[in-house]
């Protein structure tokens, strides 16, 4: 096991309105895998990558980041988010869209531009860089979104449900552009869905949590070949995955 | 005829050149000009109007009513040009009070924004002064103003001024206050600084709220300097509209002050329309009142 980019320790997180949304969350997450939380809607799932980006803080328990020490340690700029909506700015342009991470470390605007143009490129939308975000579909936005959360060569890339909204064949194509992206670049990648079928094809370990509060109830390692492709998706092992998962699933549900 | 029925025709002009997306490719290959939807917003309101003169003639003619009762149309246009040397420089009087109160209300109303949403005890404890002295009628202000400050120029535009700063200050609060919670998170995710925060995503996401603020003070501003005019009643070189039509209805020259009402009238929705296009012109890349639904 490769050491860990982040571990959460018996974390509790109880909203100010008095929702426990987690209770007693262990997670480790191992450099250069591709982590999927599975879990029911309502369960926490988004918490935990919301505390993980350091965009709140623990109730009780603690996170600890590699190479940081502490919440204020947070190697900034080590990590990438990526929303379930696009969350753009629409009035700026899908470049500048892409520029704002660097822009707000205020990198140097010619290596901005070229990092830009080459995050732009890697997620296929060269030759978009001057359009709008509502001259876009629903596909390329969340491809704007992707962009701009690698143009920081993030570490850990962290998405939440990011392909809920778009139609399974945008979703698929997404699917396996991401999984592409993290075979030549292997970030680590934790990858928040509903979907257990998304979460087989794209992981290389599931954890599947329980219904609100949340808490890491098994976990998955999916021991499938890379790279994958769309004959994955039909495989028996593929199938066995799924079926498994889905077992776990109901089970992390019922209890 | 076109086959995206209403289109405005320079918008889809803009979206052409300006990107080279697959859409705008498609809009370009689509669109030509669109006379159609031009004579069919242009021509009724006009055909409209002219019915209205000429009956307003006619009914004057026929009737013989007194000029000094209902002057016809004939006459007021007459009459414009006959008096254009004493109402131009009236119009001017009262276009300067107008023009340097919304500049007045929109600096100051954005500054107050601002202010606003730094604290929000700030907001809390100022918020109800802004909503008296919107609430407390103009016509009942105005005399305390022009009793307190001598100089009566200065007097209308602080009159002026405190009708149009309003819809500015609280439409610019909402919208510094109504940035995307997520694009939030990013700004925090990447530790942007607050002056990061405003400049980058709160000052964008008020533009379109200021700018339909500010439409709506630009008629509110030329408001309050009239009545404010009304009031103060001042004669001599300095005065505007307002007084030339207090004049002429004094000495019964009622054509000249309808031909006074006139140019206030024109003034108005001249400002209406320039404040339109500014807030068309700011916003026409992104927001969605001022882009075109594909037909």
């Amino acid at each position: 096991m490769s050491r860990a980019v982040v571990k959460l320790q018996d974390v509790d997180k109880v909203y100010g309105n008095g929702v426990v949304a987690l209770r007693h969350l262990d997670l480790d997450v191992a450099e250069g895998e591709f982590l999927s939380l599975l879990g029911p809607s309502g369960c926490g799932k988004s918490t935990v990558l919301r505390l993980v980006a350091g965009l709140g803080e623990v109730s009780s328990g603690r996170i600890e980041w590699a190479g940081g020490n502490g919440r204020a340690g947070l190697p900034q700029g080590d990590i990438g988010f990526v929303f379930q909506e696009p969350t753009l700015m629409p009035w700026a342009t899908v470049f500048k869209n892409v520029l704002l991470p660097l822009k707000l470390r205020g990198v140097a605007p010619d290596e901005a531009a070229a990092r830009v143009r080459e995050a732009i490129a890697m997620v296929g939308l060269d030759g978009f860089e001057r359009a709008y975000p509502r001259e876009l579909s629903g596909g390329m936005k969340m491809r704007v979104s992707i962009a701009r959360a690698l143009v920081t060569h993030p570490r850990l890339l962290l998405l939440d449900e990011p392909f809920a909204s778009l139609d399974e064949i945008t979703r698929f194509k997404l699917d396996n552009d991401l999984l592409a992206l993290w075979e030549r670049q292997r970030w680590t990648v934790v990858f928040v869905t509903h979907s257990v079928y998304e979460s087989v094809y794209l992981s290389t370990r599931i954890a599947v949590m329980t219904a609100r509060p949340g808490r890491t109830a098994s976990e998955v390692a999916i021991e499938a070949p890379t790279p994958r492709d769309e004959a994955f998706r039909t495989s028996p092992l593929y199938n066995d995955y799924c079926r498994m998962v889905s077992a776990r699933l109901a089970e992390a549900t019922r209890s | 005829m076109s086959s995206i029925p209403s289109v405005e025709p320079e918008r889809a002009a803009q979206d052409a050149d300006v990107r080279d997306t697959g859409a705008a490719r498609a809009a370009r290959q689509r669109w030509r000009p669109d006379v159609g939807w031009a004579v069919r917003r242009v021509v009724p309101p006009v055909v409209i109007g002219a019915a209205g003169l000429v009956v307003w003639e006619l009914v004057v003619r026929l009737n013989q009513i007194p000029y000094y009762i209902l002057p016809g149309p004939l006459l007021v246009l007459r009459t414009l040009v006959r008096d254009w040397g004493t109402l131009y420089p009236s119009l001017l009087v009262t276009l300067a009070i107008t023009g340097a109160a919304l500049l007045v209300a929109t600096v100051a109303g954005v500054l107050i924004s601002i202010l606003f949403t730094q604290s929000k005890l700030v907001e809390l404890s100022l918020f109800p002064y802004a909503v008296i002295l919107q609430v407390t009628p103009i016509v009942a202000i105005a005399p305390l103003v022009i009793i307190w400050v001598r100089n009566i120029p200065l007097a209308l535009l602080i009159c002026a001024w405190l009708v149009a700063f309003f819809p500015i200050v609280s439409n610019t609060t909402l919208g510094l206050n109504s940035a995307d919670h997520n694009l939030l998170n990013l700004m925090q995710l990447y530790g942007a600084s607050r002056r990061q925060v405003f400049w980058y995503l709160r000052l964008p996401s008020a533009m379109p709220y200021f700018l339909g603020g500010l439409r709506i003070s630009g008629g509110l501003a030329l408001i309050g300097a009239v009545v404010a005019e009304f009031v103060a009643g001042t004669g001599g070189a300095q005065s505007g509209l307002a007084y030339r039509i207090l004049e002429s209805g004094y000495t019964m020259q009622i054509p000249r002050m309808f031909a006074a009402l006139l140019l206030i009238t024109g003034s108005g929705i001249f400002i209406f329309l320039a404040l339109t296009a500014l807030s068309h012109l700011v916003l026409r890349k992104w927001h969605e009142s001022a882009v075109r639904r594909e037909g």
